[in-house]
């Protein structure tokens, strides 16, 4: 799961990287840095490719989740910091709602 | 399918059901929602029970629409309740309930409605407010207090949607005779609409006359904004 999620991830950035001026190091994969001190996301490129991972995840996976978190606009507690972070918590959301089903 | 996608909250009865009957006659794509089944049907009209402080029950509307049109134009947070009662004897469940509807579901749909609107850069959100608020009408406390929050969310959401082309506005109608205000007796309704400018009950096409305002393509400059029904201030 946590692959499909990556690759989901990693897709949705370069996506985003064709408009936006300041492109995600999407070389870097998990160690790619997003949101907060080295990121090069504002806020509202942040909202705009978290819903288009959510949008991506409902699509591909099935799987309708919210990755909107209370930390989301903490600079230092993110998860959000950088795409290994992100995946992470996208992963565990996703495994949170697939338990809900159960 | 160029005809606009039209989603609105609480449409089985009242004010909602006549502007998904006339939205669905203007020929636009309608969902429309309640917690009952609805008994109107349309080839362009599609119906979903859920209630629309449920997160689990109202995403899959979202991606229903997605899916099916890959956009939304407009949303009309229409669903509401109310409750008369004095403070002193209203019970803590309809406190509760009376937020959840309404200030959480409209957020909720608010929200989500922005997601997909986003996408093209354009989008119209309409919000349900009431003359209870600006009149502080007794008897109203909590329904008051919700609809000033609505009114809250409306101004500020107008601000965080302008990026996306997303306006945000709302509508506050006077008594109009529904359900919703069966239970209030005809001397408080009277008392009501003494205070407003324009003495009379409001009727379901002066909430649409604002609405289609607020709809119209060259309203993009308008958001955040109230407007009342029958001359309060
Ligand atoms: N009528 C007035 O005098 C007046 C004045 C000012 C403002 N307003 C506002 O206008 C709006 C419409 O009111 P109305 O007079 O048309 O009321 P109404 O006749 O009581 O209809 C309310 C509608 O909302 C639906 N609804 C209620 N709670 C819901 C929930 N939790 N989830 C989904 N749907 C829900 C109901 O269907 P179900 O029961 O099947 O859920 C129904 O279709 C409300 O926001 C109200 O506050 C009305």
């Amino acid at each position: 799961m946590k692959q499909k999620i990556k690759q989901i991830v990693l897709d949705c950035c370069t996506e985003r990287n064709e408009i936006a001026e300041l492109k995600i190091d999407v070389a870097l994969e998990e160690s790619a840095p997003l949101f907060g001190v080295d990121g090069v996301l504002d806020s509202i490129d942040l909202v705009s490719l978290i819903i288009a991972i959510e949008q991506a995840i409902e699509d591909e996976l099935g799987i309708i989740v919210t990755l909107a978190d209370a930390r989301a606009a903490s600079r230092e507690n993110t998860p959000f910091k950088t795409i290994g972070t992100l995946v992470d918590y996208a992963t565990l959301r996703v495994q949170q709602q697939e338990q809900v089903h159960e | 399918m160029n005809e606009p996608v039209t989603l609105i909250t609480g449409c089985r009865k009242g004010i909602g059901r006549f502007l998904a009957e006339h939205y669905v006659a203007q020929g636009h794509l309608v969902f429309g929602c309640s917690r009952k089944p609805s008994d109107f049907q349309a080839p362009n009209y599609r119906h979903f029970c859920l209630d629309v402080a449920n997160e689990s029950e109202v995403r899959p509307l979202f991606s229903a629409i997605r899916k099916h049109t890959g956009r939304l134009d407009h949303l009309i947070n229409n669903a509401g309740i109310a409750s008369m009662n004095h403070a002193l004897l209203t019970p803590m469940t309809t406190v509760r309930a009376i937020f959840e509807t309404n200030v959480a579901g409209t957020f909720l749909f608010c929200r989500e409605a922005a997601k997909i609107m986003k996408t093209a850069s354009f989008g119209r959100i309409v919000n349900f407010i009431s003359v209870a608020s600006p009149l502080n009408l007794e008897g109203e406390a909590v329904y008051a207090a919700s609809k000033s929050a609505v009114q809250t969310l409306t101004q500020i959401l107008a601000r965080e949607f302008a990026p996306f082309g997303i306006t945000v506005n709302a509508v506050g109608p006077n008594p109009v005779l529904t359900d919703l205000i069966g239970g209030v007796p005809n001397e408080k309704i009277n008392q009501i609409l003494q205070r407003q400018a324009i003495v009379r009950m409001g009727s379901a096409e002066d909430v649409l006359n604002v609405i289609n305002f607020f709809l119209k393509q060259e309203s993009s400059m308008i958001t955040s904004q109230s407007l009342f029904l029958g001359g309060i201030c």
